[in-house]
């Protein structure tokens, strides 16, 4: 960053990048909702495709605690209600909100009024039973979502802070992909093997637009083939919610914001090497050596580099350490 | 029709003169509204409100559950100033200020009004917000009261007076500034053959002022921040806006640290020297070393970082000696003392508790008074009397014989009105002005126009925001009164 740019306060970067998760991380909840709504019509009537869902992000164990089975109902009260759970849409909308008031002072208003009208709305929307919420609701989310992503880039300067919040979008990203193919990929492959059933083509389907990359998909790869599925959402360099894609413009991102001082960052070290990485896979490499296990490390790796971030740039440090005024470039 | 049953009763009204003619400022104003179809006004109201909520214009309720935001109910029929009393209330309140400030000045200097006897000295010692600590130290540029926001209540005399002056932490200014812009979006019809002069260049002039007064040793672009006490603060809406507005950063306290005298703030990329802070802190919460040790708000050394002049604070702390309400009463004796004038808006009779004859007046009379705790503001603390029961005028006697220096009353002013929607129709409703103030460098300039604040319940005369009050737009007008 140029130097005469503004400084960004430790506390403010925290929380736009926490605000950009947090509205992609409610985005992607609502997709996932969305779309098992729709395929829930074209599955025969045992075909209960719910648990998957909860497995997706994670929370078996509590879900079970706290609803038992898995059915529409139970989900849609879980992932798109639930105040308590910190994950659900509606939770996800608050902390996004609160993390964009306090920042107001840096986001353009129309940033912020646009989160705070989301959040008001879906709290209408969701005071509903879970049971009468449609297909319509999470559409309208994701839309927002996608209206979040527009208004951010059209009316934020492209300035340090915008790249926190990029960095944030993107690294919710690739932990969301990562953890849809994971789930799906397993529970979907033992019909890659067999015979198949018809059904196969419509939940490989499913996986994809849960990603929002079936249309993109079929351009590249035509026909639906798990290798296919799990290489483009994984390794394509061009789809925008692809791991390979979500890291590579998080790392743009890091670079602008490093770009001018001299410090060494962890972060920008263990992202940078997980962006080459991702570079020069193989997808028959990658599922050689077994699809699981690599996006298992993926996510640690994840959580590795969003330590180090909180380290080099969120966390308050003591002001004996510091070296004041680290910059190496002049003002331009 | 809106006005159909209007009345003005006893009171003054803004819009209108006693025998229900319209005043001439404001004859524009009627025959748009009169123009407008049935529940046009209505509708605006409602679409005014929700656009409130939409732009997270809210301030949060002490004593609710945290985050509890409320918008700041916001009637759409405007205040209307003409030219000619405004130029006159901009002469009083730049005396005012210019002396409130030189007598801050001399309290934390040379005290020469104590000795020459103007003021006696007992009612500065037992001041509660006089700032001892403060004793000695040199502001940049001399300036003590850089924002300030001064009540204004017109009588039924027809006459202005100064109710209070507001000098520590003035708030209300993002108000002004959003209900002129909601006027816009929701009603331009009214705007059209008047010429209102526009608040928009506040942010622009309060950056300014604090840029000028940036410390002598600052030699590059000063870095100025606004220090907010946090997201659950009644005024954190204003202090994003203002942020924002001006383009600097918006501080907590956990995000400065002092060394050696040096205010920094913690960046991603290291420290960052701080030259100038708008502290929206109150004295006491702003440097647990020199104030409240228990704050967790403040940050540890900024007051010796200011007395180094290695920092601006802006309001300077210390301020409040001056809004303490007994010496608010000396304000005309301090114009009279420093500047060589008398008051041009007048003061608002007051009785001082701890004059034997002013108690006496004021426990015969509590029904008929107001009476007013010295160190209180935003409506805490304070008896109306003709609207209070016998229980409380006793708890306020014994309040008073207990502590005579902290109370002192006034008659109870008949606040003029302005007409405000009331369900589908206008009633008068009574209203006092805050305008706002920034003294720089350059010199004082006052915001034409300022708060309007309205007491929303029938017959109320207290407009806090934490007491049923809400806003209005207030409209000073270029030029004559019929817009030329």
């Amino acid at each position: 960053m140029a130097t005469d740019s503004r400084p960004l306060l430790s506390r403010v970067a925290d929380s736009l990048y926490w605000m950009a998760r947090y509205m992609e991380r409610a985005e992607n909840v609502a997709r996932l909702l969305e779309v098992n709504l729709h395929l829930q019509l074209d599955l025969p009537l045992d075909g209960n495709q719910w648990q998957p869902l909860i497995d997706a992000c994670g929370e078996a164990p509590l879900f079970k605690e706290r609803y038992g089975e898995a059915t529409q109902e139970t989900v849609v009260a879980f992932l798109a209600q639930d105040r308590e759970y910190p994950n659900s849409i509606l939770s996800c909308l608050f902390a996004a909100r609160e993390n964009a008031r306090s920042v107001r002072e840096t986001i353009p208003s129309e940033m912020w009024e646009h989160v705070n009208g989301i959040y008001l709305r879906v709290q209408e929307q969701y005071a509903k039973p879970a049971e009468e919420l449609s297909p319509e609701v999470f559409r309208d989310l994701r839309l927002s979502g996608h209206m979040f992503q527009g208004v951010t880039d059209a009316t934020m300067s492209h300035n340090e802070a915008w790249h926190f919040v990029r960095l944030g979008r993107q690294m919710e990203r690739a932990d969301k992909t990562s953890r849809l193919l994971d789930v799906k990929y397993f529970m979907l492959l033992p019909s890659a093997t067999s015979v198949g059933t018809p059904y196969d083509d419509l939940l490989w389907s499913a996986v994809l637009k849960s990603a929002s990359g079936f249309e993109m998909y079929r351009q590249t790869r035509g026909t639906i083939t798990p290798r296919d599925v799990a290489g483009f959402l994984v390794l394509d360099p061009d789809f925008p919610r692809s791991i390979r894609h979500s890291i590579a413009r998080a790392v743009d991102s890091l670079d602008v914001i490093r770009a001018g001082f001299a410090t060494q960052y962890e972060s920008v070290n263990l992202l940078g090497e997980l962006g080459r990485e991702l570079e020069e896979m193989d997808v028959d490499t990658m599922i050689r050596s077994g699809l699981h296990e690599f996006l298992d490390s993926l996510q640690l790796r994840l959580n590795a580099v969003g330590a180090a971030l909180q380290r080099d740039f969120f966390a308050l440090r003591q002001l004996t350490q510091k070296q004041k005024q680290t910059q190496t470039v002049g003002a331009d | 029709m809106l006005f159909d049953a209007y009345q003005t009763d006893s009171f003054h009204d803004e819009m209108f003169h006693a025998d229900g003619t319209v005043r001439p400022e404001a004859r524009l104003l009627l025959e748009t509204l009169q123009s407008l179809g049935e529940g046009h006004l209505q509708r605006s109201q409602h679409a005014a409100e929700r656009m409130l909520l939409q732009m997270g214009i809210t301030f949060n309720v002490y004593g609710e559950a945290a985050g509890t935001e409320r918008i700041f109910p916001f009637d759409l029929i405007p205040r209307i100033v003409q030219a000619k009393e405004w130029e006159r209330m901009e002469r009083g309140l730049v005396q005012r200020i210019r002396a409130l400030n030189a007598f801050i000045d001399d309290i934390y200097h040379d005290q020469k009004i104590l000795k020459d006897k103007v003021i006696p000295e007992e009612v500065i010692r037992s001041a509660a917000s006089y700032r001892p600590q403060i004793h000695g130290i040199n502001p940049p540029g001399g300036v003590w009261c850089h924002i300030t926001g001064t009540d204004l209540i017109r009588h039924g005399d027809g006459e202005l007076y100064v109710l209070e002056d507001n000098l520590r932490v003035p708030s209300g200014v993002s108000y002004v500034l959003g209900n002129r812009d909601l006027m816009k979006r929701t009603f331009p019809e009214v705007f059209e053959g008047l010429r209102v002069r526009p608040v928009d260049d506040y942010p622009g002039n309060l950056l300014e002022t604090l840029q000028s007064l940036a410390p002598e040793s600052c030699e590059d672009k000063p870095v100025v921040v606004l220090l907010t006490p946090g997201m659950y603060n009644s005024a954190y809406f204003e202090h994003t806006f203002l942020a924002q507005k001006m383009g600097i950063p918006l501080v907590q306290g956990s995000d400065l640290i002092v060394e050696d005298g040096i205010v920094w703030m913690q960046t991603t990329h290291g420290p960052r020297r701080v030259d100038v802070i708008y502290r929206r802190i109150d004295d006491d919460f702003l440097d647990p070393e020199v104030f409240r040790a228990d704050s967790l708000l403040g940050v540890p050394g900024i007051v010796d970082a200011y007395r180094r002049g290695n920092v601006t604070l802006a309001n300077a702390p210390g301020n409040g000696v001056a809004d303490d309400k007994v010496i608010y009463s000396y304000v005309p004796d301090m114009i009279r003392y420093y500047e060589g004038e008398d008051a041009i808006i007048p003061n608002v009779p007051t009785f001082l508790c701890w004059r034997d004859s002013d108690r006496q007046h004021v426990l015969q009379n509590l029904d008929k008074l107001v009476v007013k705790a010295a160190n209180e503001a935003g409506g805490y603390g304070m008896l109306v009397g003709p609207h209070s029961t016998k229980a409380e005028q006793d708890d306020f006697a014994d309040r008073i014989n207990a502590n005579p220096r902290n109370y002192i009353a006034q008659p109870t002013l008949a606040l003029s009105r302005v007409p405000t929607l009331i369900g589908d129709r206008l009633e008068g409703r009574h209203v006092d002005l805050r305008p706002y103030v920034l003294y720089g460098r350059q010199g004082i300039r006052v915001l034409p126009g300022g708060l309007t604040r309205v007491a929303l319940r029938k017959g109320s005369l207290v407009v806090n925001s934490s007491q049923g009050g809400g806003s209005k737009d207030t409209w000073v007008l270029a030029g004559d009164d019929n817009g030329n």
